[in-house]
Parts: structure tokens; sequence; C-alpha cells
């Protein structure tokens, strides 16, 4: 890398580049996401569960 | 090694053991990930061939690696909850198909990307493409099929047949580019001394070991969703969410 043109451009090949970055960010901020989501979730359903049984 | 699975085949042991080692592998994953960006798409020198293109292997390369390797994992795990009727080894098969597809899916559209410069079409029906993209329909084949079923232990049993038999998927997408004329250069990375430069190397082995604590991450996260659901009449579920533990 030369310069931040030849970073932004990556050399002509920026239309292949960035998109493969863009979507590997997608995949891990996602998974990443509904991971956390479903233990969330799992969580309070537990939660509520305890509830009713100790009522 | 045994005794440690042994006692992993308990559900709170396995649960807690998830829970303390989430935030290690989080953070290594993170860290890892920033220095192997930096590394790939600042620091290393634009190869003479593909110039700039060949960037994309930073991700490529790892999230091929991962899909095979979770699902290696899976088929090991199910062998184990077949053989020794462990439900827990049923639990942590089932966490990590949903990353292993997504690994999957990663590697086919930067595969693709890196096609359309390279070989001049972002998709061509040879070996090594289509025995991953076969891949990626075993992974979503055993999700649906550990779902499917209304009783727990059927959907285990029928998902772990299907992750064993799907398991030959695995030597015939790595060896495709040996059996067959295709495409697909073969291994880059080998124990007898890569073919690439050191400055290029170490991003490429710094994101794998990334890729692979980020799965370890997710894994973590998606085998507690899995006890807290299987386990979910047991004692000590309801008195981990008494206790407002989260």
């Amino acid at each position: 890398m030369h310069s931040f043109h030849d970073f932004l451009t990556m050399g002509g090949y920026a239309v292949y580049v960035w998109p493969a970055y863009a979507v590997a960010l997608v995949v891990f901020v996602g998974s990443g996401w509904q991971s956390r989501r479903g233990l969330r979730r799992a969580l309070s359903r537990a939660a509520r569960r305890a509830r009713e049984v100790s009522k | 090694m045994f005794t440690w699975l042994h006692k992993m085949g308990s559900p709170p042991v396995l649960y807690r053991f998830a829970e303390r080692a989430a935030p290690w592998c989080k953070w290594a994953a993170f860290v890892l990930l920033a220095a192997g960006l930096v590394g790939g798409l600042v620091l290393s020198p634009p190869d003479y061939q593909q110039g700039d293109g060949f960037r994309i292997i930073y991700i490529h390369v790892p999230a091929a690696i991962m899909s095979l390797l979770v699902f290696g994992y899976m088929a090991v795990a199910s062998a184990t909850g077949l053989i020794w009727r462990l439900r827990m080894a049923h639990a942590v098969t089932a966490a990590a198909a949903p990353i292993g597809a997504a690994f999957t899916f990663l590697a086919l559209v930067t595969g693709s990307l890196w096609g359309k410069p390279m070989w001049g079409t972002y998709w061509v029906w040879d070996a090594r493409l289509t025995s991953e993209l076969i891949l990626l329909f075993i992974y979503l084949g055993y999700i649906a099929v550990v779902n499917a079923f209304p009783d727990q232990r059927t959907g285990d049993r029928a998902g772990a047949i299907l992750a064993l038999v799907g398991a030959v998927d695995i030597p015939i997408v790595h060896y495709s580019v040996q059996w067959w004329t295709t495409l697909h250069q073969g291994a880059t990375l080998k124990l007898s001394g890569s073919s690439m430069a050191t400055s290029m190397l170490w991003p490429l082995l710094t994101m794998m070991v990334a890729f692979l604590l980020y799965f370890c991450w997710l894994l973590s996260l998606r085998v507690r969703t899995e006890i807290l659901h299987r386990e979910r009449r047991a004692t000590w579920v309801m008195r981990l969410a008494e206790n407002g533990d989260s």
C-alpha cells in the first residue's frame, strides 16, 4: 500500500475486495448478534419458568 | 483428556465451562481479527499476479477451513453421542451447525467475488465449488432434521446419523483439487513449508486463529442456549434463572 487512495481503490479490485469484506462483516456481526439474542431469550424463558414453578 | 470429556457430559459442568470460556475467546478473537485485518489489508504487499485482489483470501481461506473443521468436529461429537449415548454431545453438535453454515456461506461468497476478476466468472460447476456448496446443503439439512422431530432424542439421533454420512463430503472437498481437474488452485498452506511470502502469510495465519476463536465464542454462547432449552425442567436451571444469572 502506497497511499490511502490505493487502499480505497484496492489497485482496481475495490468492487470485489470491499464487498467480500462487507459480507464477512455482516456474517460475523449477524451471527454474533443472533447467538447472543438466543442466549438472552433462553435465560429469560428459564427465569419465567422458575417464577411459575415457585408460585 | 477422557476424564475431562467425561465431566463435560454433565450439563451444569459444561454450562459453567462455556460461561467461563466465553469472554476469553471473545476478546482474543477481536484482538486477532484487528491484527489480521491491518496485516491483510494494509501491511502485506500486493500480489505480483493478482494485485490487491488477493486480499480476499484473508477471509476466504479461513472461512473455508472453518467450514470443514466445524463439520469434522460435528461428526466426531455425533459419533460420541451415538456410541456413549451422551446427550451433551448432541447439544454441542446442534450448537455448532448454524456457525458452520455461516462460515460455508462466507467461503462460497468470497470465493465467488475472487473468481470474477481472477477466473472471469463468479461460479463454475467444478469439483471444489460444487462439493463446498453440497457442504452448505448438508449443514442446512442437519439443522432442519434436528428440529423436525417433536422428541429431542429422535431428532438428535437422526441429526447425528446425517452428520456422520455427510462427513464423507469433507475429504471430497479437501482432495477435490487433486482428484479432479478443477479451476481451483491447490493448497497454499502446507505443513512442509508454504508457497507464500512471510509478509502475506502471517496475516492469514492470524485470521485463521481469529476465525477459530470467534467460532469458540459463538459456540460457548449457543451451547448454553442449547443446555437451557434441553434441561429446562432440571432444578439447577431453575435455580440459575432465579438467581438472575445472565
